[in-house]
């Protein structure tokens, strides 16, 4: 394996894995706050339980995504000092606000997991507000600095040389505002549905517990609106990829040839070789409709671009498909649970509803996944588009083939011991009072 | 004093207090290990109560220390991803590990024995993650990261593996260890609620204690050779003597407040004790980040980034700082608990 795939490999995986602990860290404390302001509120102890027994959950993942996220932080330089020593003055800046946000996490976190008995319920429900807040702005802070490298601003190359650095300037890159957007609805759709589908399936086999019934309503209240909206900003991100990355726009859409009124592909496999995607169903003028709101637009092609400037098409398009396809369901399903909320129709009695939400349990951070796949895989063979190409950022180490296996395996581990350790927790906890059958009327709640 | 002087100090605060209290969790992982007696289980309770609350944030002092090193000083980050590649891979994995396994531990549900390998997990962890971590700063003191990154020259092993794979840098590593095992101790006398328990921890505070002033005899006599540039700092520098003074004096005070049960005074003076080391180190090598050859004015970020920094930490500050004593007033009493 030649040094630069297996870095790239490594960093590849060591996102991947992180991605799903930052995606829960983000949604899960607003569902814990909800359920614990609602025992407040109504002063049922089957919100506090839950309250109580997400934040367990939460707590096993918390602690994966903060060393998983340090190793993030460390491998910026093992294996792109390259990439640190020309970007590290320009977008060091959201990294370290990012840093503050950790710490204001990791301390009310605490606070929250240790804290109940401890202190007051007003501040412990201020605590778990708090970990919500920072834990999106952390997530928003890193992703724009992943905007920049998609659309690098605050700075001048003279000569080789990096001049005129601008960190503020950077900061308000084109790319970010779309990015932490898009990024921020795709935490609360992905571990709404996930959550919900995991009570969902218990719901099918019982439709009257109320634990699993009260469960589900708060994370469709965190999940549907933002799957709903999901497809909006994602066409927001799309079309300012289409000015920004014409190159990853036309991967992601497998467009090879330069065209006005351009047709959307759906689906399909590009062949790089014969320039051409076969089998994809073709909707007229879709293409330039989406990408510029404009049925005669001109899409630019991958023919803009160098052959030896081309991502990976393949797995680009794939991957948009992916996730533009479970968006899409996604949202249909977040549809359809608030038109029969609206109609105060009982949800969790519509076994096809409940199986429709089963069924999107890993939907979400599949999306997740495959999102930046577009995003990384789209931006190749650029670490910073336009300026820096990954080859160039790449450490000189040699045999990074074997950091790659071994962080891969550990990760591997880790994956199935925190599936194991969750489903222990979720699915046989013998400590779980039993609200199991208990039937309660919404009306007996307030 | 430049800007760069400045952050660079603060960078080094931020490392002072992560050996202050990521240190002590540390710490509290190799007695976990060496838990022992009669009392070898609540030991170890107690230890993992703990470290509970607080280590996650404890923990993020590295992230801070990171995160402004390359920001403002990127020319060094890379030097030492480059360099220093295998440790700190090894580091991370320990990291890893130890933070996975103490949640799988504390958080999995049941306590039967599967559950238990998780603590040894964490335990081992605990101590093969400083003594690592410890090297690292040992090869940045030896001075054998320099020439722009070639490291020593040669072949990959003079280039990734001799710099740091030193006698001196391992004896780094070890006084790390004892470092952070000794205030560990010290700190659980005060976290004890049995007074037998609190006894246990402090023999063991008395022991580390003993034993640091050994790491620390080691480190200095291999230092002639290995670390030539920073041993000459600490001896004849001008603040030298009287760092050295009030090094000693603290580490006395420290263990003579330990022996007389005074817990509190002996809590100040061994951290006390431990950011004098470590200023000592950082002193010492002044006006190097990495020598011999990287300064601090040379690897700085330009002064925009500076400036904005500096503002961001001030910022930061304020939210951090009583965040902060709210969580260590929650759960660290003042007093020695009744
Ligand atoms: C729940 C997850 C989820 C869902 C349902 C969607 N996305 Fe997405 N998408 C992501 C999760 C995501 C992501 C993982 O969060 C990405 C990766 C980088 C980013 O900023 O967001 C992303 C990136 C991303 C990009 C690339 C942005 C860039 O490279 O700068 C585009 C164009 C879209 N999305 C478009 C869409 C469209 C048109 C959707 C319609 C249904 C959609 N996404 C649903
Ligand atoms: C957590 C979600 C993310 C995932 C799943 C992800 C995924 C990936 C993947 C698959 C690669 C390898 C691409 C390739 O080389 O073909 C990669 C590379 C990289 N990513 Fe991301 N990424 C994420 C977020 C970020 C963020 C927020 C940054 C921010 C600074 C970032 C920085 C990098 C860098 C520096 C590389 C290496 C250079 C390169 O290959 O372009 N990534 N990422
Ligand atoms: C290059 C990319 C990234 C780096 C260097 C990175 C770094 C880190 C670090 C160091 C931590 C640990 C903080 C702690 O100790 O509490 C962490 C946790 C976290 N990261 Fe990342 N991260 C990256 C990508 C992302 C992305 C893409 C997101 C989300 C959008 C994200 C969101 C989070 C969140 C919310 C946490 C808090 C801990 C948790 O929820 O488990 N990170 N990250």
């Amino acid at each position: 394996m030649p040094d630069l795939l297996a870095a790239r490999s490594q960093m590849g995986v060591s996102l991947a894995f992180h991605i799903v602990f930052a995606v829960v860290g983000i949604a899960m404390p607003v569902m814990m706050v909800v359920a614990e302001r609602r025992w407040q509120v109504t002063g049922h102890a089957i919100y506090l339980d839950l309250a109580k027994r997400w934040a367990k959950g939460t707590a096993i993942l918390f602690a994966v995504g903060a060393v998983s996220g340090t190793v993030l932080s460390f491998e910026l330089g093992l294996l792109w000092p390259g990439f640190m020593r020309f970007a590290g003055a320009i977008i060091g800046m959201p990294f370290s606000l990012e840093g503050f946000a950790f710490f204001t996490e990791a301390i009310f976190l605490g606070i929250y997991l240790y804290g109940w008995g401890r202190i007051p319920p007003q501040a412990h429900l201020v605590a778990g507000a708090l970990v919500a807040v920072s834990g999106a702005l952390s997530g928003v802070f890193v992703v724009i600095a992943n905007a920049w490298m998609n659309a690098p601003t605050g700075f001048h190359v003279v000569n080789g040389r990096v001049v005129d650095i601008d960190p503020l300037a950077a900061l308000a890159n084109p790319a970010a505002l779309s990015q932490t957007i898009h990024m921020t609805l795709a935490a609360y759709a992905a571990t709404g549905f996930a959550v919900a589908g995991i009570h969902a399936f218990f719901l099918l086999k019982n439709p009257a517990n109320a634990f699993h019934r009260r469960a589900l309503a708060i994370a469709l209240i965190v999940g549907a609106p933002t799957a709903l909206l999901q497809p909006l900003s994602g066409d927001f991100s799309a079309r300012h990829v289409a000015r920004h990355q014409p190159a990853k726009l036309a991967a992601m859409e497998a467009l090879f040839a330069t065209r006005a009124a351009a047709p959307l592909t759906l689906g399909g496999w590009p062949d790089m070789e014969a320039r051409e995607t076969r089998f994809g169903v073709r909707i007229p003028y879709g293409l330039s409709l989406l990408a510029f709101h404009d049925p005669g637009a001109v899409v630019e092609g991958l023919d803009m671009v160098s052959r030896d400037e081309w991502p990976n098409v393949a797995a680009v398009h794939l991957s948009f498909q992916v996730m533009v396809g479970l968006g899409a369901y996604l949202a249909l399903v977040a549809l359809w649970a608030g038109w029969l909320a609206w109609r105060r129709s009982d949800l969790a009695h519509n076994r096809w509803l409940m199986r429709a939400v089963a069924l999107a349990t890993p939907m979400g951070f599949i999306a997740v996944e495959a999102g930046w796949m577009v995003t990384e895989l789209g931006r190749q063979p650029w670490v910073i588009q336009g300026v820096l190409k990954t080859a160039d950022a790449v450490t000189p180490m040699p045999g990074l083939v074997v950091p790659f296996l071994v962080f891969t395996l550990l990760y591997c581990f880790l994956g199935v011991t925190v599936a194991w350790l969750l489903y222990r927790q979720i699915v046989r906890s013998p400590a779980a009072p039993e609200w199991r059958g208990f039937y309660m009327p919404d009306e007996q709640a307030r | 004093m430049t800007l760069a002087d400045v952050i660079a100090g603060i960078v080094f605060a931020a490392l002072n207090a992560y050996a202050l209290l990521g240190g002590a969790d540390y710490g509290g992982g190799v007695w976990d290990l060496l838990a022992g007696g009669p009392r070898k289980e609540r030991q170890r309770e107690r230890i993992a109560e703990a470290i509970g609350p607080v280590w996650e944030a404890n923990h993020v002092w590295l992230i801070l220390a990171l995160v402004l090193l390359f920001t403002c000083f990127p020319p060094a980050f890379a030097r030492l991803g480059i360099l220093l590649h295998i440790p700190l891979s090894l580091v991370l994995i320990g990291i890893v590990l130890r933070g996975s396994a103490f949640t799988f531990w504390r958080y999995g549900g049941q306590a039967d024995d599967e559950q238990r390998h998780w603590g040894v997990v964490f335990a081992v962890a605990s101590l093969v993650t400083p003594l690592l971590l410890g090297t690292a700063a040992g090869a940045i003191a030896s001075g054998a990261l320099g020439e722009e990154g070639k490291g020593s020259g040669g072949g990959f092993s003079a280039r990734y593996v001799a710099p740091w794979l030193t006698p001196f840098a391992l004896s780094v590593g070890v006084f790390a260890v004892v470092a952070f095992a000794f205030l560990a101790a010290v700190y659980l006398t005060l976290e004890a609620e049995e007074p037998e328990l609190r006894e246990d921890f402090r023999r063991r505070g008395l022991g580390a204690g003993a034993a640091l002033f050994g790491a620390a005899l080691l480190v200095l006599l291999l230092s002639r050779g290995g670390a030539p540039r920073v041993r000459e700092g600490l001896i004849f520098a001008p603040w030298a003597a009287p760092l050295h003074v009030c090094t000693a004096a603290a580490a006395l005070t420290a263990l003579a407040a330990l022996w007389r049960r005074r817990y509190r005074v002996a809590r100040m003076a061994a951290a006390l004790q431990v950011s004098l080391i470590l200023w000592g180190w950082g002193l010492s090598q002044y006006p190097y980040l990495l020598p011999p050859d990287l300064t601090i004015a040379a690897a700085a970020a330009p002064a925009v980034t500076l400036r904005l920094v500096l503002g961001t930490l001030a910022l930061g500050g304020v939210v951090l700082l009583p965040s902060l004593y709210y969580l260590f007033r929650v759960f660290k009493s003042i007093e020695p608990r009744a």
